[in-house]
């Protein structure tokens, strides 16, 4: 253990968390205590709910195998009190699949039914050299947004989720999934959280136990990092022969505006961000307009993603988004509004090498869980949606022809837009690892040459190997004024975040640990989960107080050294129009 | 109608203070209409001089009903008669737990329009028009009457107490029916007391904690200071101390505790950051002690004090103590 | 014994509540849940239903509201009641606290309940002691602010809250009670209750089925009415003091608080 201001990695405090034991449970309860359903979506954001969608249009000209599904043929389980109260993103959308989704919807019913914000015309993207000046890049290629959309996740999933009720599919908002059941080699189902328990976990008086959930098919549609497709991925080994999964940090702000923004927007890597490649602070930002169809008003998307690479402990994703809205070019655009709304999330960066294996005996992983994601992008929702829906197709072709594996999802994904896109962008993150100076023009080649040159497979490293120091990051960080510059505790409290005041501690961490790593978690957690005691010592080891009723689940803490474990059902935050 | 009749609930040989608030503000309104405020007591064997005391707030004429006391059934009868045959053209409720359930019976017996959480009521026109706060007090709404009749029933604290000036008011007995269903419910103890609850919702004065007390016993300079204030004090304290097991989760102001509007809220050690400012933001005046000059409660304080609570409050308890005595 | 249980659906807490420009009507679009107080009214009639002391033959949830209440009602079905009751009606719409309440009252009246349950108060605060309205209506006593309650013979024995401590009151049945907070912890439903919901009974009924005057309900006939919104009064800005002579500073608090009559 260093006690100076060196390097100690957070991968050397590993959280208190026994995976296999905690989250797989080995056969399932008796048949007059669980409950039975056909298919069992676990998540209800965009990949969830596409696949309900799917399945449900499929089964709809099909009554001889809905009937095979028995009397809930479709159950989706969502934590949140409703679906789309977990779900951030951007974001600007590509419109094939969820045109092949929803078929008979033109975009402006999109528009009319509040969950996309109108189309692209015209796009710049910036390097931001300081704080006061700006140079406009061409976008490369994998950037080119023309045409796309630009909408609201969770505002979707609250339209899929009405669409997947009117099908028929039972919708179980407020209920979390912490155990994968399996039988036999095979997963037969998931089972539903316990609520009703205390701070330390003890039962409380209205305790009521979790159910299991038998399901003759199930999805893993968790999004960034799921407990239970984490124990699923470990069970089976889907990540053998695969780089390490990594994450980059998100925190969104909606503002309503007074004057409307013409063009998304995107700065790159540059100012706020430190250059020298010790800090390992790749991120960047994006500006996308909104019009709101139902109340006129014009709003703007505005984040900051960082890569959870960086080395520096004070570096913090909220207050860098915080420091990048004094910019001129953000003053300009966010002048007269207010903001109405904030948020944050971690997004997979590993991209092709890093996606596990998606099937498993009885059940497969959609979306975000699989690591689909184009960060060159930035694009990941059009494939949550096209991933949902090839696993429908083959979760449905099987059970026709009461065949029991899904293996043909797979090779669906691999010869999809997913496989095709996720394969040219193999390399594009890598080099970064290298900083921007070194690793810039590389990833430009990569980008030219499709992925072609230079070929090969570069590794990733865990996230939480990366050794951390206490570095300057925080010195430039602006002072919370409550109009523009806002801390965490109020962005917290607009998340609309409603936890219990006891309910169970979901976050498995080690609570004395080096500062280092300390500062690390405290200023990475955008809702300040995590505090330093006031009269801990400078240096050595240091206790860790963990505020774990702000958490709004965004998923950092496990890529940083701790673990996110599923919260009790209800909890979190109701995020609207994120 | 010009004139208004107040509800004024007595307890242990005193007139509640919320009704003493309401009854200066109906004579107020009612001088404005150029009517009268009466005001209404109803209890088993009421002392004439209790009731008589009213007129020094302003009541020109005190009705005094015989009925089963704590109740609000036999109310509703009560001021229904009063009503019909007073011809009385709003009834005023000092806020209060009762006075919300007679108000509501009150407005369902005479068909008429009511009006709660009021914070403010005007005359205008030869009629009143009350005021609430709504959408989490961030806007207020006005409301006019169309019935016969206009019920307002007024938040905890929202009127001021002011003696008229007069002296003594006459009393008047009050004789009316009871009907079927008030007299189906017998008060069996009235006002028990239990030690260990703190109503810090019916508080005039609160002295709330934070983290700044720096350990539980700093609680202690609170309750000294509220014990200075008198009797109708409490100690409040934040959700961070709460959790950390400083203090009782009764006494937790905050987006997750109680929301209160005191006459006097006091904050000492806390930063006023937003989950405790919703609890606390309507109090009447809020001073605030803090050792952070940039403390966020700073910014919607009445009183700001930058400076040591540790050295503050018990000098302040002692400075009040005097006062008080003097 | 049949006791019916009066719900409301409300928005979330965590919605932020604005005023629609075009109805000057609180905006009801967004999250709704089941009123939290409602939970413990469920919650009581369950505990008398389990309690044994009397024989319960049916609760029943009753909710007055859009086609989006029957979420109120599955919720309520899914924490024990055995049926439902929507009363939903566009002459409704509007109505304030005073017209609900009558509305409610007809409803209930066709059941002839024994105890009429009900939370204390709404979460978007527009509702307080509707319980007294509605019993009015009914011609049963009431009592709001419970806290505890217990079958005794014919009656009920309630704690509950008032200003000077807590009152023991002996009601008779039929009577309408309000329950606070403090009277239960709600529990959690199973899943199995949840998903069985949608197969217990809800009826629908509209105004003219349960003999509502139409003249004396809807946002027309409200008796008392919102004529504007505005602003509430811009707060003076605050005066700061920095403590360097915690005599002096002291001197100045009490002087502060002695001009606003606070101490």
């Amino acid at each position: 253990m260093s006690a100076r201001n060196g390097k100690v990695a957070p991968a050397a405090f590993p959280p208190p968390v026994d995976s296999p034991e905690e989250f797989v449970k080995s056969g399932l309860d008796p048949e007059d205590e669980l409950i039975e359903v056909g298919v069992a979506i676990v998540g209800g954001g965009t990949a969830g709910l596409a696949c309900a969608n799917r399945l449900l249009q499929l089964l709809s000209d099909d009554p001889e195998t809905l009937e095979r599904l028995g009397e809930v043929p479709v159950a989706v389980i969502e934590k949140a009190k409703t679906c789309g109260g977990h779900n951030l993103s951007g974001a600007v959308m590509r419109p094939g699949p969820l045109e092949e989704l929803f078929g008979e919807l033109t975009r402006e019913q999109w528009r009319e039914e509040g969950f996309a914000f109108g189309e692209v015309k015209k796009e710049a993207i910036y390097l931001l050299p300081n704080g006061r000046t700006k140079l406009r890049i061409p976008p490369p290629p994998p950037q080119r947004n023309h045409g796309n959309e630009v909408i609201s996740v969770s505002a979707l999933a609250r339209y899929q989720q009405r669409r997947a009720e009117e099908a028929g599919a039972y919708i179980l908002t407020e209920t979390s999934a912490t155990k994968l059941i399996v039988q036999d080699g095979r997963v037969v189902g998931v089972r539903s959280g316990d609520k009703g328990r205390g701070k330390d976990g003890e039962p409380l008086g209205n305790f009521e136990p979790g159910t299991d959930i038998k399901a003759q098919a199930t999805v893993l549609a968790e999004g960034c990092w799921g407990s239970i497709t984490g124990a699923a991925i470990r069970e089976f080994d889907l990540a053998d022969g695969r780089e390490p999964q990594v994450w980059e940090l998100g925190v969104k702000e909606v503002w309503k505006v007074a004057k409307p923004l013409d063009r998304v927007i995107h700065t790159l890597a540059g100012w706020p961000l430190r250059i020298p490649a010790k800090y390992h602070q790749i991120g960047g930002s994006w500006i996308y307009p909104m019009k709101d169809e139902k109340t006129g008003e014009d709003l703007v998307s505005i984040g900051f993603v960082i890569d959870l690479d960086y080395a520096d402990a004070t570096t913090s994703a909220h207050d860098l988004l915080q420091q990048f809205k004094t910019h001129p070019l953000v003053r300009d655009i966010l002048a007269g509004g207010e903001r109405v709304a904030w948020g944050a999330k971690a997004i997979p960066a590993g991209g092709y090498w890093a996606m596990p294996k998606l099937t498993m005996p009885g059940a497969l992983l959609v979306g975000d869980s699989g690591g689909m994601v184009n960060l060159a992008a930035l694009k990941g929702v059009h494939y949550a949606i096209k991933s949902g829906m090839l696993a429908a197709e083959s979760i449905y072709a099987a059970l026709r022809r009461g065949e029991s594996s899904f293996e043909s999802y797979e090779e669906a994904v691999e010869e999809s837009i997913i496989g095709k896109d996720l394969w040219e962008q193999r390399n594009t993150r890598q080099p970064f690892s290298k900083g921007l100076i070194l690793g810039g023009p590389l990833i430009n080649l990569m980008i030219a040459t499709k992925g072609r040159f230079p070929g090969g497979r570069w590794p990733l490293h865990r996230n939480d190997a990366q050794p951390m120091f206490v570095g300057p990051a925080k010195d430039n960080y602006p002072k919370p004024d409550g109009k523009y510059i806002f801390d965490k505790l109020s962005s917290v409290f607009i998340s609309g975040n409603a936890t219990r005041d006891d309910a169970p501690n979901h976050i498995r961490i080690q609570k004395h640990v080096p500062r280092e790593i300390a500062e690390t978690w405290r200023w990475m957690c955008p809702a300040g989960v995590y505090e330093i005691p006031d009269d801990a010592p400078e240096h050595g080891e240091v206790d860790v107080i963990v505020n774990y009723t702000n958490c709004v689940q965004c998923g950092a803490i496990t890529a940083k050294g701790g673990r996110l474990t599923t919260p009790e059902g209800g909890d979190g935050p109701l995020y609207q129009v994120l | 109608m010009a004139n208004i009749l107040v509800y004024a609930l007595h307890y242990d040989g005193a007139i509640n203070k919320n009704s003493l608030g309401a009854v200066s503000e109906g004579a107020k309104l009612a001088a404005e209409l150029g009517g009268e405020a009466h005001a209404i007591l109803l209890g088993e064997n009421v002392p004439e001089d209790l009731a008589a005391s009213l007129g020094r707030y302003g009541a020109k004429k005190v009705l005094v009903a015989e009925g089963p006391e704590g109740l609000a059934q036999p109310l509703v009868d009560a001021m229904a008669a009063a009503i019909r045959d007073g011809g009385y053209g709003y009834a005023i409720f000092g806020g209060g737990l009762l006075g919300f359930e007679i108000g509501a019976g009150l407005a369902a017996r005479l068909g008429a329009g009511v009006a709660m959480e009021v914070t403010a009521v005007r005359a205008e026109g030869g009629e009143l028009i009350a005021e609430r706060p709504i959408l989490g007090d961030s806007a207020i709404s006005e409301i006019k009457y169309r019935s016969e009749v206009g019920i307002v029933i007024g938040r905890l604290n929202a009127f001021e107490i002011r003696e008229s000036g007069d002296g003594d008011a006459p009393v008047e007995k009050l004789s009316f029916e009871l009907s079927p269903h008030a007299s189906q419910a017998t008060m069996v103890t009235r006002g028990e007391q239990r030690g260990a609850d703190v109503d810090i919702e019916g508080a005039s004065i609160l002295v709330a904690g934070g983290r700044g007390l720096g350990k539980a016993e700093g609680f202690e300079l609170c309750e000294d200071l509220a014990k200075a204030f008198g009797s109708n004090s409490a100690v409040a304290a934040t959700r961070a101390v709460v959790d950390a097991g400083w203090y009782p989760y009764a006494a937790q102001i905050g987006q997750t505790g109680k929301t209160v509007a005191p006459k006097l809220y006091l904050a000492a050690g806390i930063s006023g950051a937003i989950q405790h400012k919703v609890g606390m933001q309507a109090s009447e005046n809020i001073v605030a002690i803090n050792k952070d000059a940039n403390a966020p409660i700073f910014e919607f304080s009445d009183l700001g004090v930058v400076g040591d609570l540790n050295k503050i409050l018990p000098k302040l308890t002692e400075a009040v103590k005097a006062k008080k005595a003097s | 014994m049949k006791i019916c249980v009066l719900v409301k659906e409300v928005p979330d807490a965590a919605v932020e509540k604005r005023i629609d420009p075009s109805t000057g009507r609180m905006d009801r679009s967004g999250e709704k849940n089941l009123n939290p107080y409602d939970t413990h009214a469920i919650e009581a009639a369950m505990q008398i239903k389990e309690g044994g002391v009397v024989p319960v033959e049916e609760i029943i949830a009753v909710t007055m509201g859009p086609d989006s209440a029957v979420r109120a009602l599955h919720k309520a079905v899914s924490l024990g009641a055995d049926r439902s009751v929507h009363l939903s009606d566009p002459v409704l719409a509007g109505s304030d606290v005073a017209a609900t309440g009558y509305a409610l009252a007809k409803t209930i009246e066709r059941e002839s309940p024994d105890i009429v349950l009900l939370g204390q108060q709404s979460d978007d605060g527009e509702c307080y002691t509707i319980g007294a309205v509605v019993a009015e209506h009914l011609g049963m006593p009431s009592l709001t602010q419970v806290i505890k309650m217990d079958v005794d013979g014919d009656a009920l024995r309630c704690e509950r809250q008032a200003e000077y401590g807590y009152d023991t009151v002996q009601i008779k049945l039929p009577a309408v009670i309000s329950v606070g907070d403090a009277i239960n912890e709600p529990r959690y439903p199973s899943l199995k209750a949840i998903m069985g919901a949608k197969k217990k009974p809800l009826a629908t009924v509209t105004a003219t089925e349960v003999e509502i005057d139409a003249g004396k309900v809807g946002g027309e006939n409200s008796a008392a009415r919102w004529v504007a919104a505005k602003a509430p009064p811009a707060k003076a800005d605050g005066e700061i003091i920095e403590d360097e002579d915690t005599g002096e500073t002291v001197e100045k608090i009490v002087a502060w608080l002695d001009e606003r009559k606070l101490i």
